[in-house]
């Protein structure tokens, strides 16, 4: 049977911030709506739909509680595109007691290609928030550094 | 920014009076129209930092203040360690020590701009900019350490600069108290292929010109004249200091509580200075900042190589590098005697005034160089330290024009293809590997920066020297 949360269709947005960037996600579960954040990360950088998924990457993270877990999975996913040079287009996040395990899709910047915007520094604990909003959404949001 | 709050001191001068939590005032130097143009969060945020225990005088905001994270940009806030004071890598920012350094070349606006696409090409292909670039200097762990102690020092004995550049670089290009113990191997990792790398976002390299003199004796003490042709850089630490930056926000942020510190806000996340996370912090820190001064000396090598190449006869002499993201240890006057404080500047210049013990011997009698960056199409200034900025802001000044609008907006409003056009048409040429992070960029998102600069000279920050006005930029 569905739940309450079957009409809901999991999407990412930016929101405003004066310097930096606000990623939010948005779901039917919190996995999802952490999904949905790491494309809004991603988003930032360049079209997630431009990149290829064709390697893939384990992440493993945990944290006290799921606010500060949101902004380590993103800081996680910044230092392995820092450091692998990759980007990544898609994921897939189980969460269970503040702990993360995740696989992300991506491949190696290709600048001529992606034409890349700008690098995140990290994630920020500004305007963040993960919760159950109503009807069955699950909210993951924080402003990143660029 | 509403200004029902504020009790106006001066026309560029206003404060928030002390009330609830806070410790001390909120203290914002800017004409009216700046302040009112001003985001309410950075009100919110500076009355947040006057929360902070061990804070004294003020908490000040400078001219070009916006909307940051934990504090504002242009948040200026020092701690005394002996009332319980704290350090706060928020107060810092992830991008510790990124700042501008401005170089002499010795060519004339009319040589440059004979072959300004030859040299524009020439530094585009010589300095990394941009997402997913590295540069061609790796580091194995021990030249790490050697890098993160030395700074500047590091890079001049490894080839990187001459030994005359030193004295033109803040703490004489290498900080005092780092500590590499304290530098995680996440941070040395994500900077191992970073060194000699521009960045992204606002990073840049512009060819300038000097357009304007207003302090005649204050210019020949710099060494500028009208028409002269200055190369200005503007990064800062890299992977390395954004990854220092995360790992202390996050450790700060849970173990504020242990201390008794209530945080008004996750992202003012601070530890007492004498606390072992905080003195761990200081020691990362200032690793950092040698890390950013070693990273612009690396570029001045690169640049210098570059423009070799077009101008044989340019000679590239350093006329300063300043800092903006920081936390640096000073002696101040506050509450009526001399006090050692952590002066955090986050988005803010250190301007110390004319006889500062710190100023190289050259620049003494003057004042501190104030480098304020421009935004590809808009002016930069030069501007000195005054004595009088040590009561104001503890000898701090604005950074640059400061962001007015955000990148989303930015990008709405305009393309990077038609910017970059209308630059050319200027006589500006744009180097990017992005047109989209040109966008976001445009020079019409942040504030006018005449306007920033004109309120910290009335406010009695530092005093207008030179302005400059870009030929060429080459855009991270």
């Amino acid at each position: 049977m569905a739940g309450p949360g079957s009409q809901v269709v999991p999407r990412w947005e930016h929101f405003s911030h004066e310097a930096d960037i606000g990623l939010r996600g948005m779901g039917r579960t919190l996995a999802e709506a952490f999904e949905q954040a790491a494309l809004a990360l991603t988003a930032v950088i360049v079209d997630p739909a431009d990149v290829a998924t064709r390697e893939q990457l384990q992440i493993r993270c945990e944290a006290p509680d799921d606010e500060l877990l949101l902004v380590e999975w993103l800081n996680a996913l910044i230092y392995e595109m820092a450091t692998r040079r990759m980007l990544f287009g898609r994921f897939e996040v189980e969460i269970d007691a503040h702990r993360l395990h995740a696989r992300a899709w991506g491949e190696p910047v290709e600048v001529a290609r992606h034409q890349p915007t700008v690098e995140v520094k990290g994630a920020t604990y500004t305007a963040l928030r993960v919760a159950a909003e109503a009807q069955g959404v699950w909210l993951a949001q924080c402003v990143a550094d660029v | 920014m509403d200004l029902a709050r504020f009790v106006k001191r001066t026309d560029f001068s206003w404060e928030i009076p002390r009330r609830g939590d806070m410790r001390v005032p909120v203290v914002i130097y800017a004409d009216e129209t700046l302040l009112r143009a001003m985001d309410d969060k950075v009100g919110e945020q500076a009355i947040n930092v006057a929360c902070l225990p061990g804070i004294v005088e003020a908490s000040y905001v400078m001219p070009d203040g916006h909307w940051g994270y934990g504090f504002p940009i242009g948040g200026v806030a020092a701690f005394d360690p002996a009332e319980g004071g704290v350090i706060s890598a928020g107060g810092v920012g992830f991008d510790i020590s990124c700042g501008v350094r401005a170089l002499h070349t010795g060519l004339t606006r009319s040589e440059v701009e004979a072959d300004a696409t030859a040299l524009a090409d020439a530094l585009y292909r010589s300095i990394p900019a941009g997402v997913g670039s590295t540069g061609r200097v790796h580091l194995d762990e021990r030249e790490m350490d050697e890098m993160l102690r030395g700074g500047a020092q590091w890079a001049v004995a490894r080839g990187y600069g001459l030994p005359a550049d030193l004295a033109r670089v803040e703490e004489h290009g290498c900080m005092d108290g780092a500590d590499p113990a304290c530098v995680s191997a996440r941070a040395r990792h994500r900077q191992r292929d970073e060194m000699g790398t521009l960045g992204s976002g606002n990073h840049y390299l512009e060819v300038q010109a000097v357009t304007a003199i207003y302090d005649a004796a204050a210019a020949t003490a710099y060494g500028l004249a009208l028409d002269e042709i200055v190369i200005s850089l503007h990064c800062g630490s890299r992977g390395l200091g954004h990854q220092i930056g995360t790992e202390f926000l996050r450790d700060m942020a849970i173990e504020a509580p242990r201390h008794g510190i209530a945080l008004p806000d996750r992202e003012l996340a601070c530890t007492p200075l004498g606390s072992p996370l905080g003195k761990a912090y200081l020691g990362a820190m200032r690793a950092a900042i040698n890390c950013a001064l070693a990273n612009r000396q690396i570029l001045t090598h690169l640049t210098r190589e570059a423009v070799a190449g077009v101008f044989p006869e340019a000679v590239l002499s350093l006329l300063y590098d300043v800092s903006h993201n920081t936390c640096k240890e000073e002696t101040h006057e506050a509450g009526g005697r001399r006090r050692r404080l952590f002066v955090h500047r986050k988005g803010a210049t250190r301007a110390f005034g004319p006889g500062h013990p710190a100023l190289p011997e050259t620049l003494r009698a003057t004042g501190q160089p104030v480098l304020i960056g421009g935004s590809m199409g808009t002016a930069s200034y030069i501007l000195a330290g005054v004595t009088a900025s040590e009561t104001l802001s503890f000898s701090s000044a604005c950074h640059g024009a400061g962001r007015a609008m955000s990148r989303h907006a930015a990008s709405r409003q305009w393309r990077g293809r038609q910017l970059v056009d209308e630059l050319a048409r200027r006589n500006i040429l744009i180097r990017s590997p992005s047109l989209r992070g040109v966008a976001e960029e445009a020079p019409g998102a942040y504030k006018d920066v005449t306007q920033v600069v004109d309120a910290a000279e009335r406010a009695g920050l530092a005093r207008k020297v030179a302005r400059l006005e870009p030929l060429v930029c080459v855009k991270g």
